[in-house]
């Protein structure tokens, strides 16, 4: 059984201001990176693809799936998930405004498949873009759409250095 | 039968079509072989299909990239509605 790429916190963006859908994917592309997912130009790519091939990443009402191809900018398979506080036309005829922009990435085409497909289970109930763009922590969004925050296997050392998380209580 | 699901680039939104095509050929009692494609490919994988499912945004780019083939191309709004899937696949292989 595939499972979904791990979404952990640094991958979940909740109600993040973008003035257009570029300022929305490169949230998404930030988000990927974030997590370690892909390096900092996946996020062109994906933009790329838009300006391409047009919207058609609004796959649903209220739903953007940002992607590009596998490319040596993809450090491992990855999810993010980004809320948006204002919804953002994307220039879809039908399904915008978006809402919610799930960023993917992927090191070869088979994963994608499997991955995808478990994203749409999540979605094939119609309200769940409306119940991802209201959730409030990382927590919900992870049950929203059955993902994990890791991949389930031996625990790894935390990297410390100077600039990793803030100091507990900072931001809050 | 072949049915063929395209998206732009890398095979990332063709494979929900997929997997909602699939269901959605499930619920009506039909079998049919469905594979995911992008448009960079889509000349060859619709070689010997019967219909493209694929979004308005991209029917212009699909008819263009396929020539000559005799695939119908459906145009298909929302990608997680199996019910939308439905109906316009039975109206077209009906």
């Amino acid at each position: 059984m595939t499972t979904l790429p791990p979404l952990p916190d640094t991958a979940v963006v909740l109600g993040a201001r973008a003035d257009d859908w570029r300022a929305a994917v490169r949230e998404a592309g930030r988000a990927l990176t974030r997590s370690g997912a892909t390096r900092s130009e996946y996020a062109d790519r994906m933009i790329a693809v838009i300006e391409e091939f047009g919207a058609y990443v609004v796959i649903a009402p209220g739903l953007a799936l940002a992607h590009a191809r596998p490319g040596s900018d993809v450090r491992r398979e990855g999810l993010a998930v980004v809320t948006l506080a204002d919804a953002v036309p994307f220039g879809h005829p039908h399904n915008d405004p978006v809402r919610v922009v799930i960023g993917l990435a992927v090191s070869n085409a088979e994963e994608h498949v499997a991955s995808v497909a478990k994203l749409a289970n999540a979605f094939n109930d119609s309200g769940s873009v409306g119940r991802i763009a209201r959730a409030t922590s990382a927590d919900e969004v992870r049950a929203l759409l059955g993902a994990q925050a890791a991949l389930p296997g031996p625990a790894r050392p935390v990297a410390s250095g100077p600039d990793t998380a803030p100091p507990d209580g900072a931001g809050a | 039968m072949r049915i063929v699901a395209v998206c732009g680039a890398g095979i990332g939104t063709s494979a929900i079509l997929k997997v909602n095509a699939e269901r959605a050929l499930d619920r009506l009692g039909l079998t049919a072989d469905v594979s995911a494609s992008d448009l960079s490919s889509i000349a060859d994988a619709a070689a010997d299909a019967q219909v493209i499912l694929t979004s308005t945004e991209l029917a212009a780019a699909v008819r263009q990239a396929i020539g000559r083939s005799f695939a119908e191309i459906i145009e298909v709004v929302n990608y997680f509605d199996v019910e939308e899937i439905g109906e316009k696949l039975e109206a077209s292989l009906g």
